[in-house]
Parts: structure tokens; sequence; C-alpha cells
């Protein structure tokens, strides 16, 4: 969760040039860092690089706006990584 | 390239769907109304154009690697550079590559050369939707079948 959440802390940072340590695990991903659905697609094309995954945005967006998911759930930066965390396993299988 | 329509590819000349990559042609046009403002007496291809044929073919190669079930939007370009004038009359070879499909979005390297010098190339995201059925399905299967498009890409539509 550490490592997963570094990288990814880095990668918001570089990518939306937010400072490094102003970016916690209980950030929220657009409502405290204010990254647009725009921004979040370059991330996502470096999260997916940077693990070998495929972060499945289009469901959890689906899931938000049918109301069966908050965005707290995926935004949240330690969600995030437990999320990323649990697609790279299941990569692994 | 029907210039005036925002059609720029005249025809694909190759699709491989293995290493996901496109080539097509685009031959500017001698005449329009564009080269009499850009710029009079010294006819340029706009660089936003050269951009969009670049978006333009990589397009095509996303909805002939989702045989039409997703439609690709130009949401975001990286890295664009735009080496050397185009002049009306000169054809264009386009080609791009699909370096990553992600979920919602996808993101091609593209590029164009003209008398084997290297135009222009640019990093291009798309944002990736359901592809609009209706008459914007049979419009956009009409201009692939105008372009070559492979046919039996164009098929599964």
């Amino acid at each position: 969760m550490s490592s997963t959440f570094n990288t990814v802390a880095s990668i918001i940072a570089e990518t939306c040039d937010i400072p490094r340590d102003t970016i916690n695990p209980d950030s929220h991903a657009i409502d405290d860092l204010g990254i647009d659905s725009l921004d979040f697609l370059d991330i996502a094309f470096a999260i997916d690089k940077a693990f070998g995954i495929k972060l499945p945005l289009e469901q959890w967006t689906q899931e938000v706006n049918d109301g069966k998911a908050t965005t707290e759930q995926y935004f949240v930066l330690q969600n995030l990584c437990s999320r990323i965390d649990d697609l790279v396993a299941a990569k692994a299988k | 390239m029907r210039i005036e329509y925002f059609q720029l590819i005249d025809r694909i000349t190759a699709l491989n769907l293995f290493d996901l990559t496109i080539r097509a042609e685009a031959t500017v046009p001698t005449t329009s109304t564009i080269f009499e403002g850009h710029f009079p007496g010294r006819p340029l291809m706009p660089g936003v154009l050269l951009i969009e044929s670049m978006a333009q073919a990589s397009g095509w190669l996303i909805i002939a690697h989702t045989r039409f079930e997703r439609m690709p939007f130009l949401a975001a370009l990286k890295e664009v550079k735009l080496r050397t004038f185009v002049t009306p009359g000169q054809t264009l070879a386009v080609s791009a590559k699909l370096v990553h499909e992600g979920s919602g979005f996808a993101v091609t390297k593209a590029e164009i050369n003209a008398d084997d010098k290297l135009v222009c190339n640019a990093e291009i995201t798309f944002r990736v939707v359901d592809f609009p059925k209706g008459e914007f399905l049979a419009s956009m299967q009409e201009v692939a079948k105008r372009i070559a498009l492979p046919t039996e890409t164009a098929a599964h539509g």
C-alpha cells in the first residue's frame, strides 16, 4: 500500500504539477486536489503503465452516476491505491 | 482531402490490427478559401489541420480496432511538433500507432511525412465512448468506405 501510494502520489504530483507534500492518503483526487476528468486521464494512463493494469474508469464512473458507489470509494487516494493493489493481485493470479 | 468538410483523410493505405498501426494518404487541395487567408500570397496548410489529420488517422485506427463499437473524440495533445511547412498540392503520409487502450480513453502516437521528410508528430489522447448508432454510424461507415478502410472492419458495424 505504501509503495503503491508513493508511486501514485508521484504520478499525480508530476502529471498535475501539484506539490508532492500536499498529497496524502486521505486526499480526494477531485475534491481536495482539484484534479478534473481530463487530467485524470493522464493519471490513469500513467498508473496503467506503471502497474501494468487497466483502471476500470468507465465502470467506476457508471457506478457513481447510478448511485451504487461514492466518489470517495474510488478517488480518495488510499482507496484508489487499494483498488490498484487488487487489480495487480488479480492480474498475478 | 475534403478540407471544407473537415474530412482530411483521403485513403487508408495500410491497417494492421495486430501491431495496431495505420497508414493513410491525404493530399492537400491546390485551392481553398482557407489559403486565401492563411496566408495571402503565401498559402500554407494550417498547423491545426495537420494535427487534425493525425487525429483523424488515429481515430480510424481506434474505430477499426473496436470494429465500430467505440468512437474516439480528441481530448488532449502532448509533445506536438510542427517541423516544416506544408503547401497546397502536397501529398501527406499520415501514420499512427495505438500505444495505450485505457478504460474510456486511448492514446496514440502519430506523425505525418511528406516527400520522405517528417512534417509533424504528436502524442494524442482520445476519450472513447460507445459508438453512436443510427445516422451517425451510417454516415461514418459511408466515409469509411470512401477512404477504403478495410471492409472486414467496416462490415462489423
